[in-house]
């Protein structure tokens, strides 16, 4: 049998999991600077569990354990948790929303590469869904660093000991301030939010565009195509700017929308996962067009401050759809639809 | 899934709607049969995943679930008797718009007579008790069993379809409230009075509840784990079967 396609040698999944961790470390180093213990000991539990949880259904599944164990896709899983949940998680949080990420959302639907959700949204929607207050409490960066009083807050959050009241280092994320006053009928001017303020906004800010810079890595390494991350960022700036300049008091920039909560990291790292998202071009622009479009719709008139879990989620379930009505043209062959 | 009368019964079940046969020589009806499928093998909220509205809907605890299997088994029960002994006279071509007179005679009575004696539970499930005229299970045992089945086999299978769906509701009911709320039978003094408030147990006040557990998706993936469990249940006996039958075979034969 002669070869007749040029050789082309796919990196495997070990391969890809490594780059997209790689592709992380910046986000990571700039929460670990802003965070501290809180963000390491996220990182650390969601890993853990993350192995613990594959490691366990393999077991059950009957599945060999050393090949999947060591191709980092449960860790890039646990990884994208980590930097998703509030820092300073408690650790039942974590547990529970590995629980949902890697045994209901990737294990139940038959393991790598099977599953149509995407195992860390899942997770995390499930925990979002679940204990909204442990969710939107974000602790205060100037209180959670490299030092004793992290160390106190680390202890208050995760294992609930210690001296400290949570409730006391924790404050709102900039989208929190802005659904706020949104839904209070005020403008973005008078909700008193410090919009460029140090670490609250601008930490928010710089996180993203970390994101962004390990993203556009992933492209120039080919682990990802443009067309997610273009289409996502596209669709979300067109809604924003569109409300935007209706009523620039009532509404936020594209530029905030795009440097604020989750964006980057869904469009480079979330919705770009290859099992969960289309496969063809056309798909790809499609799927990632609607996540952007529910990003704004959700940040905007639903009940969560930020939306990229569920609208990663509810594209998902599209992509079925999507990949049977995009496959491209076989040559020779008469497009499906044109004449 | 879709819902679908399921004709497993059908043909599993000795058929005696064809009249000259059963004049003949009347097949032994397999009582133990009926009840097998009714609670298990056929169960309605598991394996033929009928009347999934309700059980999403109401299973928020344990004792809405047996409120409404309560009343959905006395419906199942009645109606599946009353349609077994008017079979005779109801024309096949209109046979859909009688069962669900019946049906609804049915639930009309046993929503007043709850309205009568168990008034709070009765107000918890609200909507849902007339809703068990729609409920599939019920116009799917009227025309898959109790149709073409003597008044006595068409009661049975009535009652074990409603045990089996009762069983489903309680342990769905029961597990989400247990994981929402770390309670479970909280309140049962709406069913059985004052004194079985003794009966509701809970988890302690610093349990935090999974909410997701009590919203609609925790309905849906409580069932999907239950039908799960039975599967593999399932599974198993039929691996114990298959290891045990080779030493039972040459026994029967000597």
């Amino acid at each position: 049998m002669t070869q007749t396609t040029p050789p082309r040698t796919l990196p495997d999944v070990a391969t890809l999991m490594r780059q997209v961790l790689y592709a992380l470390l910046p986000g990571t180093a700039l929460l670990l600077y802003l965070y501290g213990f809180g963000l390491l000991s996220n990182l650390i539990l969601a890993c853990l569990c993350a192995w613990g949880l594959e490691a366990l259904m393999l077991h059950l599944r009957q599945r060999p354990l050393p090949p999947f164990l060591s191709d980092y896709s449960v860790i890039v899983t646990g990884w994208l948790l980590a930097v998703s949940l509030p820092a300073c998680s408690p650790w039942w949080l974590i547990l529970i929303s590995m629980v949902f990420a890697v045994v209901i959302g990737k294990h139940l639907y038959g393991g790598l590469g099977q599953n149509p959700f995407n195992p860390a949204m899942l997770g995390y929607a499930a925990v979002l869904i679940s204990f909204p207050l442990e969710m939107t409490r974000w602790p205060d960066p100037a209180r959670t660093g490299f030092d004793a009083a992290g160390l106190d807050a680390l202890l208050a959050g995760v294992f609930g000991i210690g001296s400290l009241h949570w409730d006391s280092l924790s404050g709102a994320t900039p989208l929190d301030q802005v659904r706020m006053a949104l839904h209070g009928g005020k403008s973005l001017v008078d909700s008193g939010m410090p919009l460029f303020s140090w670490p609250r906004t601008l930490g928010w800010n710089l996180l993203n565009l970390a994101w962004l810079g390990g993203g556009l890595w992933l492209l120039w390494q080919r682990v990802i195509s443009w067309h997610i991350p273009v289409a996502l960022l596209g669709s979300l700036t067109l809604f924003s700017g569109l409300f935007w300049l209706l009523d620039p008091g009532h509404y936020a920039s594209p530029l905030f929308h795009l440097l604020q909560g989750a964006t980057m990291l869904g469009a480079f790292f979330i919705a770009t996962d290859p099992v969960t998202a289309s496969t063809t071009p056309l798909g790809k622009i499609l799927y990632a067009g609607g996540i952007g479009a529910f990003v704004y719709i959700i940040r905007t008139w639903g009940g969560y401050p930020d939306a990229m879990a569920f609208a990663v989620l509810i594209m998902n379930m599209a992509v079925p759809l999507l990949d049977h009505y995009t496959q491209p043209r076989v040559y020779g062959h008469r497009h499906r639809w044109l004449p | 899934m879709t819902d679908r009368p399921s004709d497993d019964a059908i043909d599993t079940l000795p058929d005696d709607s064809n009249d000259s046969a059963a004049v003949k020589a009347p097949p032994p009806t397999d009582y133990r049969r009926i009840a097998l499928d009714g609670l298990w093998r056929n169960n309605p909220g598991l394996v033929q995943l009928l009347g999934l509205c309700p059980l999403m809907a109401v299973t928020t605890s344990a004792i809405n679930g047996l409120g409404l299997g309560l009343a959905t088994l006395a419906t199942l029960m009645l109606s599946n008797l009353l349609i077994s002994l008017l079979r005779r006279f109801i024309l096949a071509e209109i046979r859909i718009p009688v069962f669900v007179l019946v049906i609804a005679s049915v639930v009309t009575a046993i929503e007043l007579l709850m309205q009568a004696w168990f008034h709070g539970l009765y107000e918890v499930l609200g909507i849902f008790i007339p809703l068990i005229v729609t409920n599939c299970i019920i116009i799917g045992r009227a025309e898959a069993f109790a149709a073409r089945h003597v008044p006595l086999a068409a009661w049975l299978d009535g009652l074990m379809m409603g045990l089996g769906f009762l069983l489903v509701l309680v342990v769905l009911g029961g597990l989400r409230e247990l994981l929402a709320q770390g309670t479970l039978f909280s309140q049962a003094h709406l069913m059985f009075g004052e004194a079985a408030k003794g009966l509701s147990l809970s988890l302690g006040a610093d349990f935090k509840g999974l909410l997701l557990a009590a919203l609609p998706p925790g309905a849906f993936i409580g069932l999907g784990l239950l039908v799960a469990a039975k599967n593999r249940i399932d599974h198993l006996l039929a691996e114990r079967r298959s290891q045990t039958a080779p030493v039972m075979a040459p026994a029967s034969q000597a």
